[in-house]
């Protein structure tokens, strides 16, 4: 099990990890999502031993290895722009993490084997890697940083040199091999997307700071606050403060405060958000007392997949709604949304 | 992290210490003899008219020179990267031949076309009779000049070329749209983009010019003496050392003014923006301007760069026996006697200054500098390839041999290891130092690019795979250097093969070189020393072809190296 303690540096005087402390257990698939200059890939090439914290340990199963060299770690690294080694072929590279661990030679031929079986690739075994496809570097990079079967995996966004298209066929067969490998996984990414789609659990980074855990679902369903919700662009955020009479103010229009949502701890007079999920938008006027209801002009209206994106304005605020139903730009419409789909946020 | 940062320390330690005792010692002493007591004495002999008269010269010449020069040098880059014509290829590798020729090799090819023994002579008194040569321009201006635009217009045309071909097409496309003609288009958009290649290579040449040595020391005769040439003449025909001193100040005073004017001037000043990545595609000359064009331009070039090596070839090859004697009759025909004469010990002593004791000095002397400076060479990259403060504090006492001359490095040399007890009252261990020195920044910019370009997540890679630094070195870094590194060898071979400046000082009468020999037995009458000095010359040629054709082949492409 890794346990990271506490992790503080600097990169350029700047504070870069303010901080950091998270457990990986046995067989967890851990996402650090957080976008550039969170301090995600910093994270894990201390981790790597690739740098130095200025604060902070690093711990193996209990034991402290802040001060071990990378190359005596034993965890396998699987970087951004893959780090093939362009002199040596598809199953030199595979065979290279073997090597250093001094594996007898018909074992290590053995492994290649399988690890060039497993991704269907054995026909490559020869080939220089530099005339790999983008896909095909990708499943070898893996291959090789699971050959010499690390006791801990790490990825730094193993998918972020791909198209779109790329990526999303090869999340599903990334999943499978990470699950199988049953390894401790790190998976460093800025792709929500990616995140949600294989991690068990999910740490948000920002400025060097673990702002929010948990899994998926937990994530996506209570985001931590403001910052979350946008930085996973889960809806319109709008500001809002507590009104004396204990309702809810905000720009575009008051409701009585929904006390499953809101905590206490939100005082009176302080400033937070309030997050309105497009999806959760309900056309016309509420039926019941506790909900946000506005009247709203249509400004566009655009088809998207199997539903309506409609940008809507109110009181200069722009707030965008999912609808089945289309509108001409200009029309005046009612949206209201449940107390109980309103989430209050601290920013 | 504690062993790798005295690791660090050492890539530093050793070739700073070999800089500090054989570069600025040398050039230490060199500043402290004009400062001395000696210099009085030196003075004495001395006035200043004849400190002004190759300094004036000197710049004249280098200036006509580089006019000469860029006269002919950007038609004929035009000419290559516009134009697709056939043997396009083969003429541009020719053009590109005389850069890597030793200077020895191009003066004594330039002997044979324009010589008193030469062809063109040869041929005039042929045809017209005459019992002497009618044409001198050996021991003339216009000789010196032609050998110099023989010389460098393959900077020229290199540097741009280079840039013409790649100079975004979309430019001049939007410059056209946007309603400029193609005069508006070339003076307002092309020209202005290629303008800093074109002022670098003028520089570059001129600097080039500035420095020239054996070319002028064999063609420019007594009353032509450059800078360097008189430092020469100074240190090893009068024994005035403080005089070759000061002027070797002055030499790199103006030596390092114009480096510093190129290096600003080089620097880009638009990005990576105006130059695109692919090569334009040349076409075919369609207009009758357009074929005239190719057609001159191609037989001018033909004749500059084929007729002094073909000459030089062919003369080695054929005996003419006519300036022998009172015999009216010349003797010609094709003879292999000056080469297999190279090879004949005819005193019977080793150390006799026979052509065979030259070559294999110049063979011993050649590996060792390949050694030395590669070695040196590889761990001064890597010391460069950092990026910490330490590389910021040291990087410019690398970068200052660049512009040092192999003359007042020989001069130095002479002035401080003349009393060392380890060197004898000789020298022979001093040249292939001297060459290292030489070599050094050409090894230099041949590998630190190769380091730079190994992403840091490959050894990262290795490491978190459980390889150990050294492991790392050797599996990672040594296979992806080893082209690089081979370049390096080939390169510090070729160039300690041809070397003349240094060696000129440091080779005495009992340990010749190559072109030391070839300089003492081309001005020595008698047509076998003749003819031995043009089999030797002609041996150098191709070795030096072989060399640089092994270099192109294996360097990666679009790496400058000057």
């Amino acid at each position: 099990m890794l346990t990271v303690k506490e992790i503080y540096k600097e990169y350029d005087a700047l504070p870069l990890l303010n901080g950091l402390s998270f457990e990986v257990a046995q067989g967890e698939l851990v996402c650090l999502l957080g976008s550039s200059g969170s301090g995600k890939s910093t994270m894990l090439r201390i981790i790597a031993g690739l740098e130095e914290p200025a604060s902070g340990r690093i711990f193996w199963n209990g034991q402290d290895i802040t001060q071990l060299p990378a190359h005596q770690r034993g965890f396998g690294l699987m970087f951004q722009d893959y780090a093939l080694f362009p002199h040596k072929s598809v199953a030199e590279n595979i065979a290279f993490g073997l090597r250093m661990a001094h594996t007898p030679k018909e074992e290590i031929d053995q492994i290649v084997r399988q690890s060039l079986e497993s991704i269907r690739m054995l026909s490559f075994s020869d080939r220089p890697v530099t005339e790999l496809s983008g896909g095909e570097q990708q499943r070898v990079a893996l291959a090789r940083a699971l050959a010499p079967d690390p006791r801990l995996l790490m990825l730094d966004e193993p998918l972020g040199a791909l198209d779109h298209n790329l990526r999303t066929e090869l999340i599903n067969e990334l999943r499978q091999r990470l699950h199988a490998s049953q390894k401790p996984v790190i998976y460093v990414t800025h792709d929500q997307e990616e995140a949600f789609a294989l991690a068990d659990r999910l740490l948000l980074l920002h400025e060097g700071r673990l702002i929010q855990e948990g899994s998926p679902e937990e994530v996506f369903r209570r985001p931590a606050n403001a910052w979350v919700a946008s930085f996973l662009g889960l809806g319109n955020l709008i500001p809002a403060a507590r009104a004396k009479n204990g309702q809810i103010e905000t720009e575009i229009g008051t409701l009585a405060l929904p006390t499953s949502s809101c905590p206490e701890t939100l005082h009176q007079g302080e400033q937070f958000s309030l997050l309105l999920r497009p999806e959760d938008a309900q056309l016309g006027l509420p039926a019941q007392e506790n909900a946000l209801s506005i009247q709203a002009q249509v400004l566009d209206c655009i088809f998207f997949r199997d539903y309506f994106r409609i940008e809507v304005t109110i009181k200069d605020q722009s707030l965008i709604i999912y609808s089945q139903q289309a509108f001409q730009p200009g029309k005046e419409i009612f949206v209201h949304w449940s107390e109980e789909d309103i989430l209050c946020l601290p920013n | 992290m504690k062993r790798s940062k005295i690791t660090t320390w050492l890539f530093w330690l050793i070739p700073l210490v070999f800089l500090a005792v054989f570069f600025y010692q040398p050039l230490l002493n060199i500043f402290r003899l004009v400062f001395s007591d000696r210099f009085n004495q030196g003075w004495q002999f001395f006035s200043l008219e004849t400190l002004l008269r190759p300094l004036l010269f000197t710049l004249w010449q280098a200036f006509l020179s580089t006019v000469l020069t860029l006269v002919i040098g950007l038609p004929a880059a035009y000419l290559f990267a516009k134009f697709d014509f056939p043997g396009r290829k083969g003429l541009r590798a020719l053009s590109l031949l005389p850069f890597i020729l030793p200077t020895v090799v191009v003066a004594t090819a330039f002997n044979t076309l324009l010589g008193p023994r030469g062809w063109l002579n040869l041929i005039l008194m042929d045809l017209f009779n005459l019992s002497n040569p009618p044409l001198s321009l050996l021991n003339s201006l216009p000789g010196i000049l032609l050998a110099h635009v023989f010389y460098n217009t393959s900077i020229v045309i290199r540097l741009v070329e280079n840039s013409l071909t790649r100079l975004n097409p979309h430019f001049e496309e939007a410059a056209r749209a946007l309603g400029a003609n193609p005069w508006r288009v070339f003076r307002e958009v092309s020209l202005p983009l290629l303008m800093p290649s074109i002022l670098s290579a003028t520089l570059l040449v001129f600097l080039f010019d500035f420095t020239s040595f054996g070319v002028v020391l064999m063609l420019g005769g007594p009353q032509y003496a450059t800078l360097e040439v008189e430092i020469y003449n100074q240190a090893m025909n009068r024994f005035n050392l403080p005089m070759a001193s000061l002027l070797s100040i002055i030499q790199l005073a103006v030596t390092l003014l114009i480096t510093s004017l190129q290096n600003r001037i080089s620097t880009p000043r638009y990005g990576k923006a105006a130059l695109s990545a692919e090569s334009k595609t040349r076409v075919k000359a369609k207009t009758r301007l357009e074929k005239l064009y190719v057609a001159v331009s191609v037989i001018l070039l033909l004749i500059l760069f084929v007729a002094p090596i073909l000459s030089l070839v062919s003369r080695s090859l054929i005996t003419m026996e006519a300036e022998r004697g009172e015999r009216g009759e010349i003797e010609t025909g094709f003879t292999l006697r000056y080469y297999t004469e190279l090879f004949q010990n005819r005193s019977g002593s080793v150390f006799y200054a026979n052509p065979l004791a030259a070559i294999r000095n110049s063979l011993v002397f050649s590996l060792l500098t390949m050694l030395i400076a590669s070695a040196l060479g590889l761990l001064s990259a890597y010391a460069l390839a950092g990026s910490g403060r330490l590389t910021r504090f040291l990087e410019p006492l690398f970068m200052l041999p660049l512009g040092a001359s192999a003359v007042i490095l020989g001069l130095g040399f002479l002035i401080s290891f003349n009393r060392a007890v380890w060197v004898g009252g000789h020298f022979p261990i001093l040249i292939p130092i001297a060459h290292s020195l030489i070599a050094l920044p050409f090894v230099v910019r041949t590998i630190l690019p190769a380091i730079r370009s190994i992403p840091a997540s490959l050894r990262e890679a290795a490491q978190s795979m459980g390889a150990n630094p050294w492991r790392v070195f050797r599996e990672v870094d040594l296979p992806i250097l080893l082209r690089a590194i081979i370049v390096s060898l080939a390169f510090s071979f070729t160039i300690s093969l041809g070397e003349f400046g240094a060696s000129s000082f440091l080779s005495s009468a009992q340990t010749p070189t190559i072109p030391t020999l070839i300089f003492r037995y081309i001005s020595l009458p008698g047509a076998l020393n003749y003819g031995q000095a043009l089999a030797m010359s002609t041996l150098l040629l191709i070795t030096s072809t072989a060399g640089s054709l092994l270099i192109e082949k294996i360097r990666f492409p679009g790496e400058e190296l000057f």
